[in-house]
């Protein structure tokens, strides 16, 4: 699956967007996320607060209950601040 | 009924035209310009870069012109948004809706902007002068802007 991240998350994370297999056990968002913390303190710490973050998968809002089955595109990003 | 990203400044004159050229139902039309508002105070510059996810936000502009449209009787519409460095003064954003009533058009216009603002994937990144720069914080004020045209379907305004 594809991951993309934007805005201070692509500056926390130092990546704009990545390819990445579906880890083992990862159902949901929320367990991508999880496991994305366990990657690094920059991870860890750019992911620690999930309110502050807004989710994407295949270019539709979606929530951190939104299952993944391995070949989304993901994204991860701040409320919006466009206008 | 369209809608552009672009990186180049925009005519609203020139867009208006093009939207309503030939078509004699419009009696109405309402624009809204966003510009780049100087927040520097004393820090100099107050240049911002928009970051957008290429992609998505043209789904997303679509999404919002299209329920604009169900909402509102349109004869036509246009979102045009810009993304990369913009300085204090110049043109981010260009709202148009034409309507053979004014009501329709203000309305439209309006709810366009407001949902654009919490529901696009638009970033600002905003120079604070010193050779720093910091995102913009999302305000609590544009969610209850656009959350206001929730319960409203817009249909007073197609009477």
């Amino acid at each position: 699956m594809k991951v993309l991240y934007f805005a201070w998350l692509r500056q926390r994370t130092g990546i704009g967007e990545e390819d990445i297999s579906l880890p083992e056990g990862v159902q949901d968002v929320a367990g991508l996320i999880e496991w994305l913390k366990g990657r690094g303190p920059e991870f860890a710490e750019a992911l620690a607060d999930t309110s502050a973050i807004r989710i994407a998968v295949n270019q539709e809002f979606a929530t951190l209950d939104t299952s993944l089955g391995g070949d989304e595109e993901v994204a991860l990003f701040p409320p919006m601040t466009g206008g | 009924m369209s809608v552009r990203v672009q990186r180049e400044d925009f005519d609203v004159g020139a867009e208006i035209a093009a939207l309503t050229q030939g078509n004699t139902q419009i009696g109405g039309i309402t624009s809204f310009v966003g510009l780049v508002r100087d927040m520097g105070g004393n820090t100099g510059s107050a240049a911002m870069t928009l970051e957008h996810y290429p992609g998505m936000t043209e789904k997303m502009l679509a999404t919002i012109d299209a329920e604009a449209n169900a909402r509102w009787p349109l004869e036509a519409s246009l979102i045009v948004h810009r993304y990369g460095r913009l300085e204090p003064g110049d043109q981010i954003v260009l709202v148009i809706a034409a309507s053979p009533h004014r009501a329709a058009a203000f309305e439209a216009c309006h709810f366009l902007i407001d949902w654009l603002k919490t529901k696009a994937p638009f970033w600002k990144l905003e120079e604070t002068g010193d050779g720093d720069a910091r995102w913009v914080e999302a305000r609590g004020s544009d969610d209850a802007a656009a959350a206001r045209w929730s319960a409203n379907t817009g249909k007073e305004a197609a009477e």
